[in-house]
């Protein structure tokens, strides 16, 4: 089995964000930047399906040289290439046509992706993906088993969870659940040095629209002060929030 | 031209987002001078849609669809955006429906904009405005595609009451066995209880309550209150908690009228998953938690003393409210 596990470089999830040039632009002055978490889920499991069952594993992601470091760390945690699409990748869209055009070429058997980047959240790259190369989808996939051509995988659903058979070609839109927490692995000295001496291709971007453009940001409006309840006196939190937040 | 709105519904039952997400359609087709079409997949009842501004609805009926398949939902969706000529369609947020987005996006080759908080900013040029990093901030997203998809966040727009006579139509959809190829095979589902993503009040509970065995009070709480019950991240990473409460950046968006953070201190990306949320109330022994500094109202106190008093409080105001 061929598993490409899509990533995306984000700022870490403890980032303050800021925007630049009159707000048109994220700040990335000061914030380090991480493989997406739901990515990071998806590559823990992709290594699991290289180790029990033999499974080549590539990463790729649509980003500039200076997305390198957060491919290295791929690289680092198990996976055997890395593809970079030298590209900003300002559209999901975008990103997505890019992502189709390296998978058509690679022949890959799996593609995982995260549910969305915790950056822009636009969460329609594995389905845009997947529906252009003609592959299935399962997205909020929270467990994937592979046994032969077939998959089973389970996703999120609002208020519980549903199981899925389907089979390869597939992509999924991964999260927290293909794997836990406490699996995530951080990488060794012995894997920092081979990530070095992987393969990492760099390849240019193919013509495609970007159908949506952020025009310009806004940060959320300043909060004012909490309103503070004695503890002793609870049934004022009731009455506050019947009669003054209309909430209850 | 018509707005195509998909009215999701649940069992033959509307959900709570089909008519915020109708009256949402109403307001860009008014800005467009146009009228709005509502797609339904196995509704019961397709007549109230015309409360919220629906002229005409597409009603789909059909058995293979009982249980939510992405790619034939999407399918008919596409082909009564085709049938309708509608460059224009309005979706909600549920996970279903951003299942069911990007597959409609790429089979129109449209703009697709998700998690969008506001009537669009101008509908020429298309803008709208929506979360991003997490609800750290928003961006104003142009849409230059000849087909547009929005995607409405959930509890953002409201319910608008705009009454229009609703002309029901049958619509059959052309499917195939290609798009059935993933199949369900169970789902496994709580019935009766608020969920997260549509819940008006969300009781939350975090590490301060100790271990496992103190989510009685919660689960209490959210009774009282007919909420659905979270939790912080290091909560359902220490297995206290299943992963599907987890509300936060890498967990669950939370967007309801009220939430209620017990023993959370609000950590950076807790508080970016719950920020959509109207009103916040923390309760939380350490006043120096940051949660303080995002919530509307505070109780300094011990958990295990306010929870219980609370639920008192909360039973007696209902008894004289009812």
């Amino acid at each position: 089995m061929k598993i490409l596990v899509c990533i995306s470089n984000v700022p870490d999830t403890t980032s303050k964000i800021n925007f630049t040039d009159g707000d048109t632009k994220f700040d990335t002055n000061g914030v380090q930047f991480v493989i997406n978490p739901n990515d990071e889920f998806g590559l823990t499991r992709a290594m699991w399906f290289k180790e029990k069952q033999g499974a080549a594993v590539h990463v790729a992601t649509v980003g500039g040289a200076q997305t390198e470091p957060t491919i290295r760390k791929a690289l680092a945690i198990g996976a055997d290439e890395a593809i970079r699409i030298n590209a900003e990748p300002t559209d999901g869209f975008f990103v997505a046509r890019q992502l189709a055009e390296v998978i058509k070429n690679g022949g890959y058997d799996l593609v995982i992706a995260g549910r969305e980047s915790i950056d822009y959240n636009g969460g329609m790259v594995p389905g845009i993906v997947a529906t252009l190369l003609d592959m299935n989808f399962v997205n909020t996939c929270i467990g994937l088993e592979v046994d032969g051509n077939n998959a089973t995988a389970s996703r999120e659903i609002d208020g519980g969870k549903e199981t899925i058979s389907t089979s390869l070609p597939l992509v999924i839109g991964g999260q927290k659940g293909l794997v836990d927490e406490s699996d995530l692995r951080i990488p060794n000295m012995r894997g920092i040095m081979m990530a070095r001496k992987k393969v990492l291709n760099v390849v240019e971007p193919v013509d495609a629209p970007q159908p949506t453009q952020d025009q310009k940001f806004e940060k959320p409006a300043a909060k004012g002060p909490v309103k503070l309840v004695d503890a002793g006196n609870v049934g004022e939190l009731v009455n506050l929030l019947h009669s003054e937040a209309k909430v209850i | 031209m018509s707005i195509l709105v998909y009215t999701e519904s649940d069992k033959g039952n509307f959900k709570k987002n089909a008519h915020e997400v109708a009256s949402y359609a109403y307001q860009v087709a008014q800005d467009m001078g146009e009228s709005v079409t509502a797609v339904t997949i196995n509704a019961n009842d397709d007549s109230n849609l015309g409360a919220y501004g629906v002229s005409k609805v597409l009603k789909v009926s059909n058995g293979d669809l009982d249980t939510f398949n992405a790619k034939a939902y999407a399918n008919v969706l596409a082909q009564a955006a085709e049938a309708e000529g509608a460059k224009v369609i309005i979706l909600s947020s549920s996970a279903d429906t951003k299942f069911l987005a990007p597959i409609l996006t790429a089979k129109l080759n449209a703009g697709y904009v998700p998690n969008v908080v506001a009537a669009p900013d101008s509908t020429s040029p298309f803008v709208v405005k929506r979360t991003a990093f997490s609800n750290k901030g928003f961006a104003h997203t142009e849409i230059n595609a000849d087909t547009k998809i929005v995607g409405v966040s959930n509890n953002s727009y409201g319910v608008h009451e705009n009454q229009t006579d609703a002309a029901v139509e049958d619509f059959s959809a052309n499917l195939g066995d290609a798009d059935f190829a993933t199949k369900s095979v169970e789902v496994d589902k709580v019935i009766g209880k608020a969920t997260i993503a549509d819940a008006d009040i969300v009781v939350s509970g975090g590490r301060g309550l100790k271990g496992p065995e103190n989510w009685g009070m919660i689960e209490e709480l959210a009774d009282v209150l007919g909420a659905a019950t979270a939790c912080s991240k290091p909560v359902s990473d220490l297995g206290w908690r299943p992963h599907g409460e987890h509300v936060g950046q890498t967990g669950k968006p939370v967007a309801s009228n009220l939430y209620i953070a017990i023993g959370i201190s609000g950590a950076i990306q807790h508080l970016a998953g719950v920020s959509s949320s109207k009103t916040k109330v923390v309760i939380n022994n350490d006043p120096e938690a940051p949660f303080f500094k995002a919530a509307d109202y505070g109780i300094v106190g011990d958990a295990f003393e306010v929870v219980p008093e609370l639920i008192e409080k909360l039973k007696e105001f209902k008894a004289q409210n009812t």
